[in-house]
């Protein structure tokens, strides 16, 4: 076994922007693999409702260029999870056809393994049903209707997919939703360095230089050995610190300690962080406990409806000084508006007012909602289940907001200051997420499908 | 002094999509030690500030880090309709108010 393994992370997320001059410099360290994360639910639930994209194209395609040109400059595979956002099928496709237009342009040719991991709905059905689907905290209610209803539904993938197409010789893995972790992870467990290391360096180097004082600019780089791992940013001015990476720990995490994987549970409970240097930080003490259950985290999005906005402001103290009562009165004239003209009641539409200057921010956690400013920004939603029907109820809300009139005032005023000619925006449909669960397969292999190709080379 | 003044960083955010956690980091030992001494920051104080039950509130102090952390679970799920806050990252602003004696 080599006494070290030793890895770049080229960003935290593909389409971020990754720092090229870093990168290159990052070479010189001889590393056995780069990856990058390219996914988040972070972005919100559209992405993997739409099958869209949170960075553009073009963002995606010159990150993903410099890392594939360093990957076949140092002859080294490079891995990217979470393909395109969300990593659902459409989002890996939509990241191969980028690959292989960077494949045509630099005549590069790769071995490669495209992983998908979007589930098929009558399969989780049959898991769901043989009460192999568990709910995690705060998860919502979830039936075999949750999954029929989904507009998409992607399982996380561990190490062992990502394992396979190493061994099978890929220097190019393009995943679908995949434990950020997991992707530098996977080739050091594969060669034998302790799980609890590799499991731990790749959570702190997921997010890039996150981990790192300075300016964000750069790349961290990772080595393991038995006994320890070693963190250091390649950039100027970025330095990791013992603090600087215990805290990153923290960060996005419910539990500051215990972080669930596929196949177990990393422990930091009893982790070391000591400073090398004035920018390497080494961590030992990292365990990984092995769970009895095998067990896939699902995502889930389902379209709510479409929207329509209205955005506007009102800076009247008069009707500042009644607002509750006022806004209220607004509601009630729409929502009959809407009844009347439309026909839709109750439960039918959800008509939201966001008020800035108020409450939007924090809403029911708001300490303060009592207090209002010298003026309020008002973000009026409706959400119906066509977006013909938002787009009318918005246009019956316009109305009711102008010209409601306070008692201090004797006829006719104009109360909201609209932002926008037309004064509706049209959002489109709108998703939720509608799973926090995780799936418990027969076998890690069972829920995740690799294909392998040549990325280039003509084809 | 406020919380707000003794920390690097207060901060909020998703935890996933159903989670919020947020983080309170200090640049000095004697800064992290005087706020964990004081008892201020505790499941009972978050819970009142937050509205919700204490049972659902988890806390830590993390020495090694220079850091506390709560977590909760969201009010709404993130992006659920009448979310404000998508990313969670703005629901930390009445921790940097604290007193700490």
């Amino acid at each position: 076994m080599d006494p070290e393994i030793r890895y770049v992370a080229a960003t935290g997320a593909v389409g971020a922007g990754v720092d090229s001059g870093a990168l290159e410099r990052a070479l010189e360290i001889e590393p056995h693999f780069i990856a990058a994360d390219a996914g988040t639910t972070d972005a919100g639930p559209y992405y993997l409702g739409a099958g869209e994209a949170a960075y553009p194209r073009e963002a995606v395609k010159r990150d993903l260029t410099l890392i594939l040109a360093a990957g076949t400059k140092a002859r080294i595979p490079v891995l990217i999870g979470s393909a395109g956002t969300a990593g659902a099928d459409v989002h890996v496709d939509q990241v191969f056809g980028i690959a292989r237009e960077i494949a045509a342009e630099f005549d590069l040719e790769l071995p490669t393994a495209v992983i998908r991991s979007e589930q098929d709905k009558d399969y989780l059905c049959e898991l769901m049903r043989a009460g192999r689907i568990r709910p995690l905290e705060a998860a919502p209610n979830a039936d075999e209707r949750t999954i029929r209803e989904s507009a998409r539904i992607v399982g996380m993938m561990g190490v062992e997919p990502l394992q396979k197409a190493l061994v099978q010789g890929a220097q190019f893995i393009l995943a679908g939703r995949c434990s950020d972790s997991a992707l530098y992870a996977a080739m050091p467990i594969l060669r034998g360095f302790p799980a609890g290391l590799a499991w731990h360096a790749g959570k702190v180097a997921e997010c890039g230089t996150m981990a790192c004082e300075g300016a964000r600019r750069g790349v961290l780089t990772a080595t393991i050995r038995a006994r320890e791992a070693l963190l250091r940013p390649v950039g100027e001015g970025l330095r990791c610190t013992p603090q600087s990476v215990a805290a990153h720990s923290l960060y996005e995490n419910a539990h500051p300690y215990l972080h669930q994987e596929c196949a177990g549970v990393l422990d930091l409970t009893d982790t070391v962080f000591e400073a090398v240097d004035d920018r390497t930080v080494r961590l030992a003490g990292s365990r990984f406990t092995p769970s009895g259950e095998y067990t896939v985290k699902l995502e889930g999005a389902a379209l709510v409806g479409c929207q329509s906005i209205m955005v506007g402001g009102i800076r009247d103290p008069y009707v500042l000084r009644r607002f509750d009562t006022w806004l209220a009165e607004v509601r009630e004239i729409i929502e009959r508006a809407v009844a009347r003209t439309l026909g839709l009641g109750a439960g039918d539409w959800t008509l939201i007012f966001h008020v800035y200057g108020k409450d939007a921010v924090m809403g029911a956690l708001e300490p303060r909602a009592d207090h209002i400013g010298h003026e309020v920004g008002i973000v009026v939603e409706a959400t119906c289940a066509t977006q013909d029907l938002a787009t009318k109820a918005m246009q019956l809300a316009r109305q009711p907001f102008l010209h409601h009139g306070v008692p201090e005032w004797l006829g006719g005023v104009t109360s909201f200051a609209c932002l926008h000619n037309p004064a509706h925006v049209d959002r489109g449909p709108v998703y939720h997420f509608n799973l926090n669960h995780v799936a418990l397969p027969g076998s890690p292999d069972e829920m995740f499908r690799t294909e392998l190709l040549t990325l280039g080379g003509g084809r | 002094m406020k919380l707000g003044e003794l920390a690097s960083l207060i901060r909020s955010k998703n935890a996933g999509p159903f989670m919020l956690t947020f983080d309170v980091l200090f640049p000095s030992e004697q800064a992290y030690q005087r706020v964990k001494r004081s008892g201020v920051l505790s499941i009972e104080r978050f819970a009142r500030i937050y509205r919700c039950p204490p049972s659902s509130v988890r806390f830590f102090a993390c020495d090694n880090a220079r850091a506390f952390k709560f977590s909760m679970p969201r009010p709404l799920v993130q992006g659920d309709l009448g979310d404000g806050d998508m990313h969670g990252g703005q629901q930390f602003a009445p921790l940097t108010d604290l007193e700490i004696p």
